[in-house]
C-alpha cells in the first residue's frame, strides 16, 4: 500500500466495525428505520404543544394539518357504524343489526361508544358530521395510555376513575397532550382495543381475535408472530385515507377467478384476501396440483386455521333469558367455570366458553342475509341472526370455516319480531340496574322508536362468524384425514365427493358380501376336496 | 407316466407376479383410500396406490409389447368348447378323482373357464379400472381440460370401485383355482418354474 496512514486507517475501520448481526444492534437499526420512515416528528408542532382538555380540542388540532382526516373518516363503517349492502339493500352495521351477544346499540349509546371512532355519541341526535368529534387518539396512540370507558358517550376519562363501577380498579386519565405528541400509525394494540375485546371482553366474539394477536407465536398466527413476519392487522388491512378494506359486512370469498382477484398493486378488489398475496395457486411442495384444486373449492382458512380460539376461549353460548337472578342477600352476583372464565352473571344470564374450537363449514358466497328488527321470524325454530348464503353449485361458493355462536334473547311475541332493550343507563329502566326486562324493552322500543305489544319471551337464535383470522403455519393445516377419514370435518357440508368418506354404501355392501361368499365358496369346495381325497385313500386302502 | 413341458416363458412368469403383487398392493391401498379401513393413512394410501398404478402402467406397456410380438395374445381367444365340462369338472368331477377334462400344451395354455376369465378382467374390468383411474390421477386437470363438464368424482369413484370389487372377487377365485392342478401346488410351480407337468 502506497500509503501507510490509509492502510492505518483501513486496518482500523476493520476492527472497529461490530460484527455483523448483533443483536443490540439490529434492533437499535429497526427502531432508527421505524422512526426514520416518518417525515414528521409531531413533537415538534407548536399546535401540539398546549394542555389539552378534551378529545375535540385534540382533533382541532390535528385538523390543522390533516385538513381531509375527518371527512375520510366521516366515510368510514368506523364512523357511521352504518353499511348498506349492495346486493341485500339491508342496512347493517353496528347502528342496525340485532346480534346475540350485547344485542343493540341504540338506546345504550353511552356504553357502546366506548368503542366508536367519536366523541358524544350518547344519543340518536349524535352530529356525524362534525369534524371535531372525530377521534383521531384512538387508532393513533402509540403510548398505550389512551383508553376510552364504556358509559362516557366515546370520550375517555378526563379525570381518574373507578372503571367498571365498585370493582376497584381506576381507569387513568391519559395525558392528551403526551398522547397527541406521540401519535403514529395504527397498531395491533389500537385495532385490538376494540376488535379484540367484542362482544364486551377479551376473545368473546370473533374466537379468531382477541388479545392473543399482540404478542402471537408462530403457531397462532403464521403473518403476526413477533418472531416470524411481524404483520400488523393493516398489512392485511391495507388502509388508505381512512377507509379500512376487509370486513365481514361484505366478505370476498374470491373464488378463483384471476379477473376480479385483487393483486396488491391493483386498484380494485379487497387487499385483505389471502389469494392478493398468494395467487390462486399457492401451492408448490408435495401434492401441489391437487391441494390447489383442492382451493378451487375450499377457502384458503378452512384448511389452514384448523381450530379457533386457540390462545384462549372464545364464548360460544349467551343466553340472556337467565338474567336477573339474585343471590340470598338480593343482590346481582356472578359465577365462573372451572377456567375460571364468566359462566353466570345475573346482568347477562349464563354463558358458555370453549377453546380449540372444530368451526363450523358451510358453502358461502359473500352474501349474507340478517333477520334485522323489522324481519318476522319463527319463534318455533332457531333464528339465524345472520345466514351465509351459498351452495355447491352456484359457481361463486367455496367452503368456509365459521364460528357459530347460539343464544337466547328477547322478542316481541305480538308482533314475531326481535326487540331493542335498554340495557345500560344512568336511569330506572335499564335492564343492568334493575333487573326488569318489561320496562328494558319498553324503553329500548320507544328510543328507536318501534312498535311493541308490550309482551316478550325469549328466542333460540345463532349468529355466524366468519373465521379468518389466526392462520397457522403450513405443517398445522389440516391434513388429508380430517376430511377423508372418519369422522371427516366436511362430512356434513353437502354438493362433495370426499374420497374415503362418500363411498357408495349399497356398493360396498353388495362387493363385500360377494368377496365373502366367493371365499366362503371356495373354502367349501376346498374342504370338500380333501374330504373326498380322503375318502377315496381310504378306499384304495380297503382295496389293498 | 407323466412328463414336463415348458408352458410359461419368463417374461411371462415376471409379469405374472409383478403385476399380482401391485394388484394385491393396489387392492389394500385402493379399499383404504376408499375408506374401508386404516392401515397406512389416507395421504400415504394415495401416494402408494398412485405409485403402483404408474408402475403397473410401465408393466403393461412391456406386457401389451410381448403379447402382440410374440403372438400370446391368442391366448385368450375366447372359445366355448368344453366350458360345460370345465364346469361339470369343477362341481363334480374334482371330487370323484376324474381325469382334467383338459390338456394343456404350450399354444393352449389356458383351459376354456381361464381363456374367458382373463379375457373378462383384461377386456372389461381392466380398461374400466384404467380409464377411471386416469380420470382419478388427473382430477386436478378436469378444469383446466373442460373436463368438468361431462364427468363426476361421484361416479369415475363409483365404477374404480365397482371394478375393484371384480379384481377382489377375481383374486380370491383365482388363488384358489391354483390348487386344482393334479398336485395343490403344481400350477403354482408351473408359474415360478414355467414347467408343468401333464399326464
Amino acid at each position: 500500500m502506497r500509503n501507510p496512514f490509509l492502510g492505518a486507517l483501513l486496518a482500523l475501520t476493520l476492527v472497529l466495525a461490530p460484527p455483523a448481526g448483533a443483536s443490540t444492534d439490529a434492533e437499535a437499526a429497526s427502531a432508527a428505520r421505524a422512526t426514520a420512515k416518518s417525515t414528521a416528528d409531531h413533537a415538534a408542532f407548536k399546535v401540539l404543544q398546549q394542555p389539552f382538555k378534551s378529545g375535540p380540542e385534540v382533533t382541532r388540532a390535528c385538523l390543522t394539518c390533516h385538513t381531509e382526516a375527518a371527512k375520510q373518516v366521516h366515510k368510514s363503517k368506523h364512523w357511521t357504524w352504518e353499511f348498506l349492502n349492495p346486493e341485500t339493500q339491508q342496512r347493517l352495521g353496528k347502528k342496525h343489526v340485532i346480534n346475540n351477544f350485547c344485542t343493540a346499540v341504540p338506546s345504550n349509546y353511552e356504553f357502546c361508544t366506548a368503542c366508536h371512532v367519536g366523541y358524544g355519541w350518547k344519543d340518536e341526535k349524535f352530529d356525524f358530521t362534525s369534524q371535531e368529534n372525530v377521534d383521531c387518539l384512538v387508532c393513533h396512540d402509540t403510548t398505550g395510555t389512551y383508553r376510552k370507558v364504556p358509559g362516557l358517550a366515546g370520550h375517555p376519562p378526563y379525570k381518574d376513575m373507578e372503571f367498571p363501577p365498585k370493582s376497584g380498579r381506576i381507569a387513568k386519565a391519559p395525558d392528551l397532550g403526551k398522547v397527541a405528541r406521540a401519535v403514529g400509525k395504527s397498531s395491533r394494540d389500537t385495532c385490538g382495543a376494540c376488535h379484540f375485546l367484542g362482544g364486551g371482553g377479551d376473545a368473546v366474539k370473533h374466537g379468531d381475535l382477541d388479545t392473543s394477536l399482540k404478542k402471537p407465536g408462530k403457531y397462532l398466527d403464521v403473518h403476526m408472530a413477533k418472531d416470524g413476519l411481524n404483520f400488523t392487522c393493516g398489512t392485511c388491512h391495507m388502509t388508505s385515507g381512512h377507509d379500512v378494506p376487509g370486513s365481514r359486512y361484505g366478505v370476498t370469498v374470491a373464488k378463483s377467478d384471476a379477473a376480479r382477484m385483487h393483486m396488491r398493486g391493483r386498484a380494485e378488489g379487497n387487499p385483505a384476501t389471502c389469494e392478493s398475496c398468494h395467487g390462486d395457486k399457492p401451492h408448490k411442495a408435495r401434492q401441489a396440483d391437487r391441494l390447489n384444486s383442492h382451493a378451487t373449492k375450499l377457502a384458503c382458512q378452512t384448511c389452514h386455521i384448523p381450530e379457533f380460539a386457540r390462545a384462549q376461549p372464545t364464548k360460544m353460548k349467551w343466553d340472556w333469558s337467565t338474567a336477573g337472578k339474585m343471590d340470598e342477600k338480593g343482590k346481582p352476583f356472578k359465577l365462573k367455570d372451572s377456567s375460571g372464565h364468566e359462566s353466570y352473571d345475573s346482568r347477562k344470564g349464563d354463558f358458555s366458553y370453549e377453546s380449540n374450537v372444530i368451526p363450523t363449514y358451510v358453502w358461502f358466497n359473500g352474501e349474507v342475509q340478517y333477520t334485522l328488527r323489522e324481519t318476522k321470524l319463527d319463534p318455533s325454530k332457531v333464528v339465524e341472526i345472520n345466514r351465509f348464503e351459498g351452495s355447491p353449485d352456484d359457481g361463486k361458493s367455496k367452503v368456509w370455516p365459521i364460528k357459530r355462536f347460539v343464544g337466547k334473547q328477547p322478542y316481541d311475541i305480538g308482533n314475531n319480531q326481535l326487540v331493542v332493550f335498554h340495557t345500560y343507563g344512568q336511569d330506572d329502566s335499564a335492564l343492568w340496574s334493575n333487573f326488569n326486562w318489561d320496562k328494558a324493552i319498553e324503553y329500548g322500543m320507544r328510543e328507536i322508536g318501534a312498535e311493541y305489544s308490550g309482551k316478550f319471551a325469549f328466542v333460540s337464535t345463532e349468529m355466524s362468524w366468519p373465521i379468518t383470522h389466526m392462520v397457522a403455519p403450513k405443517a398445522d393445516a389440516l391434513a388429508c384425514r380430517q376430511c377423508h377419514a372418519a369422522p371427516g370435518r366436511l362430512d356434513n357440508v353437502p354438493g362433495l365427493y370426499i374420497p374415503g368418506r362418500h363411498g357408495n354404501a349399497l356398493m360396498d355392501l353388495a362387493g363385500w358380501s360377494l368377496a365373502g361368499l366367493t371365499l366362503l365358496g371356495v373354502l367349501g369346495h376346498g374342504a370338500g376336496r380333501i374330504f373326498a381325497s380322503r375318502k377315496a385313500k381310504a378306499r384304495e386302502g380297503e382295496g389293498k | 407316466m407323466s412328463e414336463r413341458i415348458y408352458i410359461f416363458k419368463g417374461f411371462e412368469r415376471f409379469w405374472h407376479w409383478a403385476q399380482a403383487g401391485l394388484i394385491l398392493f393396489m387392492l389394500v391401498t385402493g379399499f383404504e383410500v376408499h375408506g374401508s379401513y386404516k392401515l397406512f393413512g389416507f395421504e400415504n394410501a394415495v401416494d402408494y396406490h398412485t405409485i403402483a398404478a404408474w408402475t403397473l402402467v410401465g408393466l403393461w406397456c412391456f406386457a401389451i409389447f410381448w403379447h402382440f410380438t410374440t403372438g400370446e395374445w391368442r391366448q385368450y381367444i375366447p372359445t366355448f368348447d368344453k366350458v360345460t365340462d370345465m364346469i361339470k369338472f369343477y362341481a363334480i368331477g374334482i371330487f370323484t378323482q376324474a381325469p382334467h377334462p383338459y390338456h394343456v400344451n404350450p399354444q393352449r395354455k389356458h383351459n376354456p373357464l381361464q381363456r374367458l376369465a382373463y379375457l373378462g378382467i383384461l377386456a372389461v374390468a381392466g380398461p374400466v379400472i384404467w380409464v377411471t383411474g386416469w380420470f382419478y390421477l388427473f382430477y386436478d386437470k378436469w378444469n383446466e381440460w373442460g373436463w368438468d363438464a361431462f364427468l363426476s368424482l361421484e361416479w369415475v369413484a363409483f365404477f374404480h370401485t365397482l371394478a375393484a370389487f371384480v379384481f377382489l372377487l377375481f383374486v380370491i377365485a383365482h388363488v384358489y383355482l391354483t390348487t386344482t392342478g393334479h398336485t395343490p401346488l403344481a400350477h403354482i410351480k408351473a408359474m415360478i418354474t414355467g414347467w408343468e407337468k401333464v399326464d
